[in-house]
């Protein structure tokens, strides 16, 4: 396969490979975290990011109240009983908001969750402010053990004039496995 | 007519019923008409307009392509080789090329109008009257009626299809495949948000007579909405490749009065409290058997087989589990078995089906195992 | 001269061997055959099953091993292949080039390409069964779900965009270096020009192709999360990233048809092709296009308003320089001397039946819209008719156009007439019902469905046994005239015929244009 490499056909065939090449790259290095990128700028999906927002002290917007919905679901195979202690919320913007989530381990092995959450109307995101979140690390919980799981929020002030309801949802996923460094496929 | 044979005379005769009832396209009850061949409206402002937005598209493109193919049909009648036409020798134009790319042009910013009203009408969750949380599951629907004040309502929603239906034996039921045991039950005239996940692979929901469809991704909460003007029964299917089962998880909507919403709501309230009583009781083995055989029948049939012949699960008739010991045959059902198709279903049936069910599988098949399972054992099982 | 002329070698080895671009072709065309009537043999099967209500033949998990091999083994080992097959061929020849510019590669292209469909075959036989996951295996179904043979599917499909990536090289070394003096860019007939741009296409977008799999490898061995949201990825990404490559794709398939079409009508016409200039920019515009529009694909996955909005008027674009080419083949027609042999019947047909099939995608393109159609049977019938009705054609006319000037003889013009009729008729029975399922509610992927779906059902299926029984004509007129076809030995088999193809002797020699000719 190799010619003289003045041949031009062997010089564009090298660039052209080149060019494959940088599109395989491509898909890893660009495409993943720009995809990251948009979604935490802009909230798409009502996926969050996972960090923890640090509060500045600000004057509560007592004219305005905002229902937050709490939602909690399993995965498939999470066999955690997992819920809100309340499932809705009155707050105000600005204000800081406490509340708990129960999960309950019901087998006979230690096991570790992931809460993943997701906020919906995606609009939302940008306004909705986690201070303390169990979302932020993975949760152990050994057998048959419950456990009170904190949340810290505040919405923002400047949240949309038109958004009166914001549901914060999560998926606890079993990550054991993956903890355990074995395999997280089926 | 002798010479027409009894199996000839046979096909024509079904072969003209086929073209009369394509051509005429008869009625049931809801839903879609047989041999329907156009969208429907729906029930709702917005798959009215989607339905007008779908139809003014339709008849520009017929309009065009009218026009376009009849000038092709024209050339192709006179301008042939055997007519004796001698071919010109035009082949360029500039203001034909500009012509015939900005006239199409506009022609599409005229659609765009319209659709782009219409997408933000879609995308308008706001000033919602109550909330549904929808969770595709391998292969149902669960419905969770969000409440502020307490308890939310929550059910599975199964296809209620006999399999017997389904694999030839039985005659099918008008409803066939979009049928289901619990569906969702919402009120006319009101706004109701659909918050859309699912719990394990990418599932979509779709009511064509409300105008919804929503994938629902594991991990991740979509949301839409709808408002139906009419009441009746609404069926859609699952819309997205999901596995084995992808249509048979019809989705159905229930679309009543506001008095007959707050009655139903009522009643499930009123259920849920029921089965936390029962829950506490003490069944016969014969009631928990004739419970366990519906319960096994929606549930377990699908993968372990209507005797429990097994399928794509392990076979229930004479099982090393379902003969075995009692409190590791719950734990399978109430947990499942991790890294398989077993879903822990402890999370999906309340403590008296879990209960009937086990006690029918230990007992049913020839095992005749002769023991039994309470709700308040499956209670205290799940408690640990 | 001066070259010594030797024939081929003889036998196995000739093949095996061979790196002359006219035997690589015709590899090419008939493994492409031969994976046409298998994955045709598969929509056998989901059309019997889909005959009546109720599930008769097949289990609802190999139905979906089916659906998902039949779209894999079509787009990937059928149209794509024949293509390029069609390329090899004749491009060489269209611009006065003695081979393609890397034979040795172009020898490996072809070869790698029936081992990694073997292995595709082959997981039908694997525990667990073949992918069942859809030809675009969205995750976590793909994933987490899949089963066993998920690895090998993803192997097959890396030697296979390979295969396409090296061949796509070879025809952009080959168009942009070897062409004849005096034949500019813009003297080649415009079936070189569609390849040419389509081989930028793919290798810009097979790499991502391979980028996709390759994170569903690492997802499923590796232990990373790209596509899942425990790990703190997103299913989600997977459709974005699929879609980047599936769009682009689609115009891979239809844009060499196109080129194809864009031969066969002057040369039935008698009159040059109306408009070449416009007809290469509109087909660059296509291309161009065909990036910015992927998530049309995703309408209903929840993105944000204004990302549908631009997805929507982009896409929506696309038909206007796609009008243009059809505007500009009719045009081409217009006042022509036409006759109406069998290569002139299959692209009339590919114009009517394509252009019906932009309607709908049109239709498609419309969001709220599309909130209804998507994935439902509407969809399914809209890409039968662009790609069937379309490249099929396409690629059907080409062979009845070109076959005698590749091995000098005739095929039976009545027989091919047949064919065209009996596919053009049992293609539209097959497929126009699907748009009427679909838009009364019929989801597709399922095995069974409804009963007010039953009689169009019945009907789609009666089409699909006389479309599938048809091909089999086709392939009986194709070996029929290879073995024992009236011979010719005119150049210019056809009178309206133009290029540098129509030059050669009948049948074309092994070597063509080891001198290169004069172009003026």
């Amino acid at each position: 396969m190799i010619r003289v490499s003045k041949n031009p056909s062997i010089d564009t065939t090298a660039k052209l490979a080149v060019v494959s090449v940088a599109m395989f790259a491509f898909v890893f290095v660009v495409m993943v975290p720009l995809y990251n990128v948009l979604c935490d700028a802009l909230g798409i999906n009502g996926k969050t990011d996972g960090t923890q927002y640090t509060s500045v002290p600000v004057a509560v917007d007592e004219s305005r109240t905002i229902t937050v919905q709490f939602v909690a679901t399993n995965n498939e195979g999470m066999p955690w009983e997992f819920g809100p202690s309340v499932t809705a919320m009155k707050v105000h913007p600005g204000a800081v908001n406490d509340t708990v989530f129960f999960a309950r381990n019901p087998l006979s092995k230690d096991m570790v969750a992931q809460a993943i959450p997701s906020i919906s109307p995606s609009r939302a995101v940008k306004y909705f402010h986690k201070t303390e979140c169990f979302c932020f690390n993975q949760q152990p919980l050994e057998a048959n053990t419950d456990a009170e799981m904190p949340l810290q929020f505040i919405v923002d002030q400047d949240l949309p004039t038109d958004i009166q309801t914001i549901t914060l949802s999560y998926t606890i996923f079993d990550v054991t496995d993956a903890v355990n460094g074995s395999v997280a496929a089926r | 007519m002798g010479f027409i044979s009894e199996r000839l005379r046979a096909n024509l005769v079904y072969a003209a019923a086929l073209i009369a009832t394509v051509l005429s396209g008869g009625a049931l009850a809801s839903g879609s008409k047989v041999n329907q061949m156009d969208m429907s409206p729906g029930v709702t402002n917005t798959g009215q307009a989607i339905y007008d937005l779908h139809t003014a598209i339709l008849w520009i493109c017929i309009v065009i392509g009218v026009v376009v193919f009849g000038v092709m049909f024209y050339s192709i009648i006179y301008h042939r080789k055997s007519k004796g036409y001698k071919a010109a020798n035009f082949h360029e134009s500039t203001s034909v090329e500009i012509a015939w790319t900005v006239v199409p042009f506009l022609i599409l910013i005229g659609m765009a109008v319209p659709a782009t009203s219409t997408l933000i009408q879609v995308y308008d969750t706001e000033d919602a009257e109550m909330d549904i949380l929808v969770t595709g599951y391998q292969w149902k629907w669960k419905y969770e009626y969000l409440n502020e004040n307490g308890e939310n309502v929550s059910f599975f929603s199964n296809l209620r299809t006999a399999q017997d239906e389904i694999y030839n034996t039985d005659e099918k039921g008008e409803h066939y495949l979009l049928e289901v045991d619990e569906p969702m039950v919402i009120p006319v005239d009101t706004k109701v948000r659909f918050l859309v996940t699912a719990n394990d692979v990418i599932h979509s929901w779709w009511v064509p007579e409300l105008a919804v469809k929503r994938d629902a991704i594991p991990g991740f909460v979509n949301e839409t909405w709808t408002r139906a003007e009419e009441i009746g029964i609404y069926r859609g299917q699952c819309a997205e490749l999901c596995g084995k089962d992808h249509g048979f998880m019809p989705v159905v909507v229930n679309v009543v009065s506001k008095e007959d919403y707050a009655a139903w709501l009522e009643t499930k309230q009123a259920e849920a409290a029921e089965i936390k009583a029962l829950m506490a009781q003490t069944f016969t083995m014969d009631e928990l058997v004739a419970r366990g055989k519906n319960v096994y029948q929606g549930y377990c049939a699908a993968c372990h087989g209507m005797n429990g012949e097994g399928g794509l699960g392990k076979a229930i008739a004479a099982s090393a589990v379902a003969t075995g010991d009692l409190t590791k045959h719950l734990d399978i059902g109430v947990n499942g078995v991790p890294g398989t198709a077993m879903q822990a279903f402890g999370g999906q049936m309340n403590d008296v089906d879990m209960a009937a069910v086990i006690t029918y599988q230990r007992n049913a098949f020839g095992n005749n195992m002769g023991d039994m399972v309470q709700p308040i054992d499956v209670f205290n099982h799940k408690k640990g | 001269m001066g070259d010594h002329h030797h024939g081929p070698a003889k036998g196995l080895s000739r093949w095996l061997f061979t790196t002359n671009h006219k035997d690589i072709g015709t590899m090419y065309l008939w493994f492409s055959f031969a994976m046409f009537i298998l994955g045709g043999a598969f929509a056998m099967i989901i059309r019997a099953e889909l005959f009546q209500p109720g599930m008769q033949l097949v289990e609802p998990a190999f139905f979906n091993q089916m659906t998902t091999l039949h779209g894999l083994i079509m787009v990937f080992g059928a149209i794509m292949p024949s293509f390029v097959g069609l390329a090899n061929w004749m491009i060489p020849m269209m611009i006065g080039a003695p081979d393609m510019a890397l034979p040795r590669m172009n020898n490996w292209s072809f070869w790698i390409l029936p081992p990694a469909f073997l292995i595709l075959a082959s997981t039908l036989f694997m525990e667990g069964g073949a992918p069942a996951f859809g030809w675009t295996f969205y995750a976590p179904l793909s994933t987490t779900y899949a089963p066993p043979s998920v690895t090998y599917f993803i192997f097959s499909i890396h030697v296979l965009g390979l295969s396409s990536i090296m061949g796509s090289i070879n025809i952009i070394a080959t168009v942009m270096n070897m062409r004849a003096p005096g034949m500019t860019y813009m003297k080649m007939p415009l079936f070189v020009w569609t390849w040419l741009i389509t081989a930028f296409l793919l290798v810009a977008v097979m790499p991502v192709l391979a980028g996709a799999v390759t994170m569903m490898l690492m997802d499923i061995h590796f232990g990373t999360s790209f596509f899942s949201a425990a790990g703190g990825g997103d299913p989600v990404l997977f459709q974005h990233i699929f879609w980047f490559f599936g769009h682009p794709e689609v115009y891979i398939i239809i844009l060499p048809a196109f080129g194809v079409v864009s031969q066969i009508i002057p040369a039935f016409s008698r009159k040059p092709l109306f408009g070449y200039a416009s007809m290469v920019y509109a087909t660059a515009a296509i291309a161009f296009l065909s990036f910015i529009v992927w998530a049309h694909h995703m309408y209903t996955v929840g993105m944000p308003i204004a990302g549908e909005l631009f997805f929507m008027y982009a896409t929506m674009l696309i038909a206007v320089p796609t009008g243009v080419k059809v505007f500009n083949w009719i045009t081409t027609m217009w006042r022509g001397s036409m006759t109406f042999e069998t290569p002139m019947l299959f692209s009339i047909g590919f114009l009517v039946l394509f252009t019906i099939g932009g309607f709908t995608g049109l239709m498609l393109s419309i969001a709220p819209a599309d909130f209804q159609y998507h994935d439902s049977y509407f969809v399914v019938a809209h890409f039968h008719y662009v790609m069937v009705a379309g490249a099929v054609f396409s690629m059907t006319a080409a062979v009845y156009y070109w076959l005698p000037k590749w091995c000098g003889r005739m095929y039976n013009e009545t027989m091919g007439k047949t064919h065209f009729w009996i596919s053009f008729i049992g293609f539209n029975v097959t497929f126009f019902p699907q748009h009427f399922v679909g838009l009364a509610g019929m989801p597709r992927r399922i095995p069974d469905y409804a009963l007010q779906f039953a009689d169009f059902n019945m009907m789609s299926s009666i089409g699909a046994f006389i479309y599938g029984a048809s091909q089999i004509l086709f392939l009986y007129n194709v070996i029929a005239t290879i073995v024992a076809g009236k011979p010719t030995s005119e150049e210019k088999v056809w009178d309206g015929a133009e290029g540098l193809e129509w030059t050669v002797a009948t049948p074309a020699p092994y070597h063509t244009f080891e001198t290169p000719p004069a172009v003026r």
